[in-house]
């Protein structure tokens, strides 16, 4: 039947390895099954649903209106607080899920880990892919919302699913990072509520990015979701201009985070069955 | 088709004991592994000019340099005692984990069955589930499409195949694991002790169908079980292990013979000293043995047969002349005590005993369905314990027998540890018999 026969020599690995697409190809079934999965079960048993994928964004953007845009009256460019907020927890509310969904990922499945063998990589990637769901639920209110503030979005939109790619190569790249080393220090499990809390204040949530001085903001664009946030802004509020210094620096560190990512994850990989 | 499927060329595993150690579970240990780094470092290179770390005591070879040669279309049975290195050569060929040395060469499309339902989850369907652990075993989405009436037929599961599975009983949740592993059409098969599934009926159709599988067209086969009888039925050839190590590369018959001989001879005197204890130790309990009714040492017990408990004993007093009370108990693998056999209650403490001797409890057609059991034991000097190991000095292995001497085995119509002696009667009563409501 089969005209060729793979052959496969295992021996002991050394060195970095870069992912292996071909392989990764080749279980494609296997991926897809395990995204959908993941996103069945999530939603299977709750009441709302599909609502929880827009109940954190949406709260999370009447509590800052309240805080942030009312009571501190924050700048936000020119629109409504509400909506300018919300923009940019869309994006966010993504980020931050899929970090901490990715980083638990391996141990979760450790059980599966030491029964069979497919590519290690799928299971953190599969968060960051099942993410991507409620992020385009949440997006679609998003445009929903915005005729409600008299906004419409920019010729500029067509830019969004560079952005999209951007956002998700990142989370993929920290992602990789935070799944390799939880499975051996639990202190990333116990810390990454926090660092999550922090990375928030670190990029253009509540504030506008031109609240940072202007000689820092180089640095500060360091930060990959500096630049996803503000192109969103400009993409379908159009604030400012489409930041294109700021996407082209986080691409830069995207790329860097996850190439890292994937060589790391694919160096601890051979003692994640005995440590797991 | 006598080409090679697998060959194995010096292949090793070591473990070292204390890997969970070695590798730092928090950023503070981890710190101070990176502090200590340096003793750490010279304490290894003293230990290379000194001995060669291969016989360190904290690093176990789980493999040691193992050859052999597995041809195309082979069904070959890996036997031997816990620990000899099945599960981890079988974990090295589906890619489980690493070789520390040495290689394989693999030539096909391996499958490999450690467990049955890997990646089952509880909230999806069994439809959904059949696709799921399908792919997690290698299969592509269409080759299920294909197979998915075949197999929810074999799990027989058709009327609950949209119900989650949580609602399933573990046995029909079993089934329908087994039916997709059953259906996976590798070039080679790695098996590892999944038949011992479901009911007996269920695990006669799963060995038939395994049969199937090895008769398939030049598919190869790779089979770790304990259970000799599949072995027997199943395999062409055996590979016995030991200690990391190929003991042999035989035809079924003379393999098994090997595995059995092993097991016996590792039930002579299990040595239980080394066990941490409390007590005095003014007598220690030494070994531990099984023996039939003819004094014979038995590797393991059957239900309903008489069996002996037999414990040695040392002490460093010359003549014991106080009332030394020994005391067995029987636990289930969980914990639970099941029962307790001693010496005070049946009235026989023993009064003059020499330095060194074994004390035997006879148990007259032991009640005990098969499985795995734990034992304790102690023993009193007037009431004051002298020795008391903590741990099990043994684990005890039951088979199933012939209990009630009907021919029917006491495991397929639900598990219970006990058997106990009885006999069924119908008596007739003059109560008036139910009324039908016309």
């Amino acid at each position: 039947m089969s005209t060729t026969v793979p052959h496969v020599i295992l021996r002991p690995r050394t060195g970095w390895q870069l992912i292996d697409f071909r392989e990764l190809i080749q279980y494609r079934d296997l991926f897809y099954f395990l995204v959908w999965r993941d996103i069945k079960v999530r939603y299977a048993q709750s009441v709302l649903g599909i609502g929880w994928a827009i109940i954190q964004p949406v709260f999370s953007m009447i509590i800052f209106t309240i805080i942030f845009g009312r009571l501190a009256n924050i700048g936000s460019d020119g629109v409504p607080y509400a909506i300018f907020s919300f923009t940019a927890l869309v994006p966010w509310a993504y980020f931050s899920n899929a970090m901490t969904d990715s980083s638990s990922s391996l141990i979760t499945s450790a059980e599966m880990l030491k029964k069979i063998y497919f590519p290690r990589i799928m299971i953190p990637l599969t968060a960051i892919l099942a993410k991507l769901v409620d992020f385009t639920i949440a997006f679609i209110l998003l445009l929903l919302l915005m005729p409600f503030f008299g906004i419409t979005p920019t010729w500029q939109a067509i830019f969004i699913p560079l952005l999209i790619v951007l956002m998700t190569l990142s989370a993929a790249g920290i992602g990789m990072w935070l799944t390799a080393l939880a499975i051996q220090f639990r202190d990333v499990r116990y810390g990454l509520n926090f660092a999550v809390q922090l990375l928030m204040y670190a990029s253009p949530v509540v504030y506008s990015v031109t609240l940072i001085p202007e000689n820092l903001r180089i640095f500060y664009a360091l930060n990959p979701l500096v630049g996803v946030i503000e192109g969103f802004r400009s993409a379908l509020l159009g604030t400012n201009p489409m930041p294109w210094d700021y996407i082209g620096i986080g691409a830069v560190v995207a790329v860097l985070l996850f190439v890292s990512g994937a060589f790391y994850f694919r160096r601890m990989e051979k003692v994640f069955a005995d440590v797991a | 088709m006598t080409s090679t499927a697998i060959r194995a060329d010096r292949l090793s595993k070591r473990f070292r004991l204390g890997l969970k150690d070695e590798i730092s579970d928090s950023l503070v240990t981890a710190g101070l592994k990176w502090v200590k780094q340096p003793l750490r470092n010279f304490h290894y290179l003293r230990s290379l000019s000194k001995f060669s770390d291969h016989d360190s005591p904290d690093v176990l070879w789980a493999l040691r340099d193992v050859n052999f040669e597995i041809k195309r279309g082979e069904v070959v049975g890996f036997i031997g005692k816990n620990g000899a290195g099945k599960s981890t050569l079988l974990k090295i060929l589906s890619r489980i984990t690493d070789p520390t040395s040495g290689q394989v060469e693999v030539f096909g499309r391996v499958s490999s069955l450690l467990e049955v339902g890997t990646g089952f989850h509880p909230e999806l369907t069994g439809r959904e589930n059949v696709y799921l652990n399908g792919t997690i075993l290698g299969m592509k989405k269409r080759e299920i499409d294909q197979k998915f009436e075949e197999i929810i037929e074999f799990s027989g599961v058709r009327r609950f195949v949209d119900t989650p599975v949580k609602r399933y009983s573990s046995g029909m949740m079993v089934r329908l694991a087994f039916a997709v592993a059953a259906h996976l059409e590798p070039e080679i098969l790695i098996v590892d002790e999944v038949l011992a599934v479901g009911d007996a009926q269920f695990q006669q159709k799963s060995i038939g169908k395994m049969q199937d599988v090895a008769r398939g067209d030049g598919r190869t086969v790779l089979f770790v079980s304990h259970n000799m009888a599949c072995i027997e039925r199943l395999c062409q050839k055996v590979v016995v292990m030991e200690e990391g190590r190929i003991k042999m590369i035989t035809d079924t018959k003379t393999g098994i013979r090997e595995y059995l001989r092993q097991c016996s001879s590792a039930s002579i005197g299990p040595d239980i000293r080394h066990l941490p204890r409390l007590g005095d130790g003014r007598i220690q309990l030494s070994r531990f043995r099984l023996m039939d009714p003819a004094g014979d040492e038995l590797s393991s017990a059957l239900s309903g047969r008489d069996t002996t408990f037999a414990l040695h004993y040392q002490s460093t007093v010359e003549r014991i002349q106080a009332r030394i009370c020994v005391g067995l108990s029987v636990h289930a693998l969980n914990g639970d005590t099941l029962f307790t056999l001693f010496t005070y209650h049946t009235g026989r403490d023993f009064n003059d005993i020499n330095p060194t001797g074994e004390f035997h409890c006879r148990i007259r057609r032991l009640p005990l369905n098969a499985g795995r059991y734990l034992i304790y034991a102690r023993v009193e000097w007037d009431d004051q314990v002298c020795d008391f190991p903590t741990e099990p000095i043994a684990y005890l292995e039951v088979e199933a027998g012939d209990f009630y001497g009907t021919g029917k085995l006491t495991t397929d119509r639900g598990y219970s540890p006990f058997l106990v002696d009885a006999e069924w009667t119908c008596a007739h009563t003059q109560d008036n018999p139910i009324q039908s409501i016309s």
